[in-house]
């Protein structure tokens, strides 16, 4: 597979893969900005927002009947958070032409629609509609409120938002709530004016088309697009140690059946020079795969839990576990979790316990080269992180991975903080007391 | 093999039955890395009364869920799971009320792989102590799941509809039913439900059609064994037993799914043609580019969480429209009104032409998915017809037989509402 990278204008950059093995093809354009406190809610909506309408379609009904006529392509706003950067932008996805009636043009009609949203949204007055910015920030608090309706995601953000509180990390990408209350259309239409004057922008392309002619498209498509100074100091702040000399505690108290336990740790000084492949192994050994200690030790032998895995987050430099429980196995199935770190430390992995964490990660390096959609993370996180390697090219280090290295970075982590999330029960009894 | 051409989405099917009865489809995919195989029994969790060997047998709710956790058990002390993770595979397994299948994909050592696949499903090894220890980990899953408002709006809407189909229960059963579970019952239900002519093996992968073909033949057991036949209960008349029903949950904003009983056409092509009719009637009137949602969106009354689908299961089929909702009510009302105006006047006909192109995009972005092609292919084998004949099915459907579907089954007296709603704070 070829990829083609280029600078289309200041500051927007295209990766294009070709491949003639899909039949569909994938396109992303993405804004990157510091993830922070105050603006993550303002950049998030903007996506909603311009999806809403455009000059030329005004509403999302219009927009719909266009995308139905392209036989069925999906243009639909991202929002990702990738270590302490927020990417914003659209992510479209097309049939490819080669299926469909002759002259049907797919990828040109998907490109200019998806810069037209970007860059010629429905205004009145040169400001963005106050209904659709209304109406889209009322979603968005729905969306902040809504973390609350699966617990399992809400037992690990709440972790992370207690753990990171004093860094960038902590926010989620869509930000805060008292952020999001604050949007205001007049306030929104200058942040969006800014954000796409400013912003570092990643696109990337997959699909049947010669990577030139994907960039004289969107070079077309992306024509008039505002370029004033770029803002490239964005970046991650990775925290090697631990906040407080002892592990901090953190508790929810809600009416749920199962508790749900969640611990942090940071990756340590691994993160110094980090080796990638070892610390996937390392995950994959400790919680991150089915051959895992956890998921065989923890869950399997135990039956301590129904689930407890572990993962990793490399642009941040952290490891979560995460368990769901029985409210009184808790402090069981917290040492079990310590004991089966313990065991990776001392270097306790047979021969087949590591093979196998390698051909895990191993296998879904390679699988990646099958799906668009992983392509498309992989080349932008890796593009954020300043790293130039493919999925192969990593798959071939992950080969290499010995039990040493593996060791070393089960040394290098430190805990950092715990979260459990209990029913309410007792807490109600209590109070009719 | 027998062989099939579909020149029109680029794909071709090799099909086959073996002399045991199992039925086999494979999709080359040459340039793919990745290769995915389902091996799946006609056996969920809606078959606890069935009839074989010239009698009745009543099982306990939630064995076939049960069997599929232990199924990875192998008599010689090791577990399949771990055996293929091992290879790099990825295997896994879900049960639904209507099937059990069990599923892996790997970019190396397919045929290893999938001659362990076929090898430890059809090897049924049971203790009454792993049973034991299994009862503790499903209770687990049990209580996880009445935590989940997406499960518990659905199950609830279910309830109401059904009267005695065994959809009404969790597919995994009860903490108290699964406590009648023995090693026994697992080595009963499987010689029941685990033999080749009740299943089904369903490949996408860059491989030789007649290795698949070879490998099965050699693994799997030679004797073609009589299919039991399912009792789902009682037929059930059209209407919901109950219209509303509402739950707290600690939610941020309600929950809801609107539904109503589809009478199922036969299996085979009529069964293929409704599901088909179902999916563009709804795409056309309640789909996310249809001016229903669109204007529902902008007034505040739906958001993106919202969908609609046709299930079919257990001999039964359900339309439902769910998502999240500030006033379900007024979405119900609205859906009511939706379908009167399609009586009075019918469908709009530039909706229905749109959504029949963007039904093929996406069908057409589905063979893009292995997971997606290989389940809607097993599906199709239970259901008798073949999944890749939908795209020229969809071609012929006629806007007429998508506004009888829409006035007949979604009338206002069949439709049942199940909310879950947030718990209000004093």
């Amino acid at each position: 597979m070829e990829t083609v990278r280029t600078q289309l204008l200041n500051g927007v950059w295209l990766t294009a893969l070709r491949s003639e093995k899909f039949k569909t093809g994938c396109l992303s354009i993405n804004l990157l900005t510091q993830l922070e406190r105050d603006t993550a809610a303002f950049n998030a909506v903007t996506a909603y927002v311009l999806r809403r309408g455009t000059r030329y379609h005004p509403d999302m009904q219009s927009i719909a009947s266009e995308l139905d006529g392209l036989y069925g392509t999906g243009i639909e706003p991202i929002v990702r958070k990738i270590g302490e950067i927020q990417c914003v932008g659209f992510y479209a996805s097309f049939p490819d032409d080669k299926y469909l009636p002759a002259g049907s043009d797919i990828f040109e009609k998907t490109a200019q629609l998806t810069c037209e949203m970007l860059l010629t949204p429905n205004t009145k007055g040169g400001l963005l509609l106050p209904q659709y910015v209304e109406s889209e920030k009322e979603k968005l608090l729905e969306q902040i409120r809504g973390r609350i309706n699966e617990k399992r995601s809400y037992a690990i953000f709440r972790l992370v938002e207690q753990m990171c509180g004093y860094e960038d990390y902590a926010v989620s990408r869509y930000g805060t709530e008292d952020t999001a209350e604050s949007i205001y259309y007049q306030k929104l239409t200058k942040h969006y004016r800014n954000l796409i004057a400013t912003s570092p922008v990643e696109i990337f392309y997959c699909g049947s088309m010669e990577a030139d002619k994907v960039a004289a498209v969107l070079s077309d498509a992306l024509c008039g697009m505002p370029r004033g100074e770029i803002n490239y100091d964005i970046g991650t702040d990775i925290r090697m140690n631990a906040v407080e000399d002892s592990v901090r505690m953190f508790e929810d108290r809600l009416s749920v059946t199962q508790g749900k336990l969640v611990m942090g740790w940071r990756l340590g000084d691994c993160m110094e020079e980090p080796d990638f492949a070892a610390i996937y192994v390392f995950n994959a050994v400790y919680g991150g795969c089915v051959t895992s200690k956890l998921f065989m030790n923890v869950r399997e032998k135990l039956s301590l839990c129904y689930y407890a895995s572990s993962l990793v987050d490399t642009h941040k430099g952290l490891m979560l576990v995460s368990s769901g429980v029985d409210f009184d196995k808790v402090e069981d199935a917290k040492a079990e979790i310590f004991a089966q770190l313990d065991a990776v430390k001392g270097g306790e992995v047979t021969a087949d316990e590591l093979d196998a964490a390698k051909r895990a990660v191993y296998s879904e390096l390679r699988g990646c080269l099958d799906c668009q959609g992983e392509l498309e993370g992989f080349y932008l996180a890796n593009t954020i992180d300043g790293l130039d390697f493919t999925p192969d090219e990593l798959a071939a280090l992950v080969d290499e991975v010995t039990l040493d290295d593996v060791v070393a970075v089960a040394n290098s982590v430190v805990l950092d903080a715990v979260y459990f999330l209990r029913n309410d029960e007792q807490e109600a009894e209590a109070d009719e007391l | 093999m027998n062989c099939k051409h579909y020149t029109k989405i680029g794909e071709t099917l090799y099909t086959a039955e073996l002399p045991n009865g199992l039925r086999i489809n494979v999709v080359p995919k040459t340039g793919f890395r990745l290769a995915y195989a389902v091996f799946a029994t006609n056996y969920g969790g809606a078959h606890r009364r069935f009839f074989l060997d010239g009698q009745w047998h009543d099982t306990p709710a939630g064995v076939a869920h049960f069997l599929e956790h232990k199924m990875f058990d192998m008599p010689d002390g090791d577990n399949a799971l771990s055996v293929l993770s091992a290879n790099g595979a990825q295997p896994n397994a879900f049960t639904s009320s209507g099937m059990t299948a069990y599923y892996f994909d790997c970019t190396e050592g397919f045929e290893e792989n999938l001659s362990m696949l076929l090898r430890f499903v059809s090897t049924p090894y049971f203790t009454d102590e792993t049973v034991g220890k299994e009862q503790g980990i499903i209770g687990q899953e049990i209580g996880m799941v009445e935590d989940s408002a997406g499960y518990v709006v659905y199950n609830r809407l279910m309830r109401m509809l059904y009267e005695h189909n065994p959809v009404r229960d969790q597919v995994a059963g009860s903490v108290e039913s699964i406590a009648e579970i023995t090693a026994q019952t697992l080595y009963d239900c499987h010689s029941a439900f685990y033999a080749p002519s009740n299943m089904v093996l369903c490949v996408a992968a860059d491989c030789d059609p007649d290795r698949i073909y070879e490998l099965a033949l050699d693994i799997l057991p030679k004797e073609k064994a009589e299919i039991p036949l399912a009792d789902f209960g009682e037929k059930e008349n059209e209407f919901p037993t109950e219209a509303y029903h509402e739950e707290q949950m600690e939610l941020s904003a309600p929950q809801f799914i609107i539904g109503a009983k589809v009478t199922p056409a036969d299996k085979g092509d009529s069964l293929l043609r409704q599901k088909i009719v179902a999916q563009l009637a709804l795409r056309t009137l309640f789909g996310s580019s249809g001016k229903f949602y669109n204007r529902l969106y902008s007034e505040g009354l739906l958001n993106r969480d919202y969908d609609y689908e046709i299930d079919y299961t257990a001999g039964i089929a359900t339309v439902m429209i769910g998502g999240e909702s500030t006033d379900p009510q007024a979405v119900l009302r609205e859906i009511n009104a939706a379908i009167a105006e399609v009586k009075a006047s019918g469908l709009d006909k530039d909706a229905f032409e749109r959504a029949k192109k963007a039904s093929f995009g996406a069908r057409l972005r589905g063979l893009e998915d292995f997971d997606n092609i290989s389940i809607a292919l097993v599906t199709g084998l239970f259901g008798d017809y073949c999944s890749f004949d939908s795209f020229e099915v969809l071609e012929s459907i006629q806007i007429g037989e998508c506004e009888s579907f829409l006035t007949e089954f979604m009338a206002p007296d069949r439709l049942a509402m199940s909310v879950i709603t947030p718990i209000s704070k004093v």
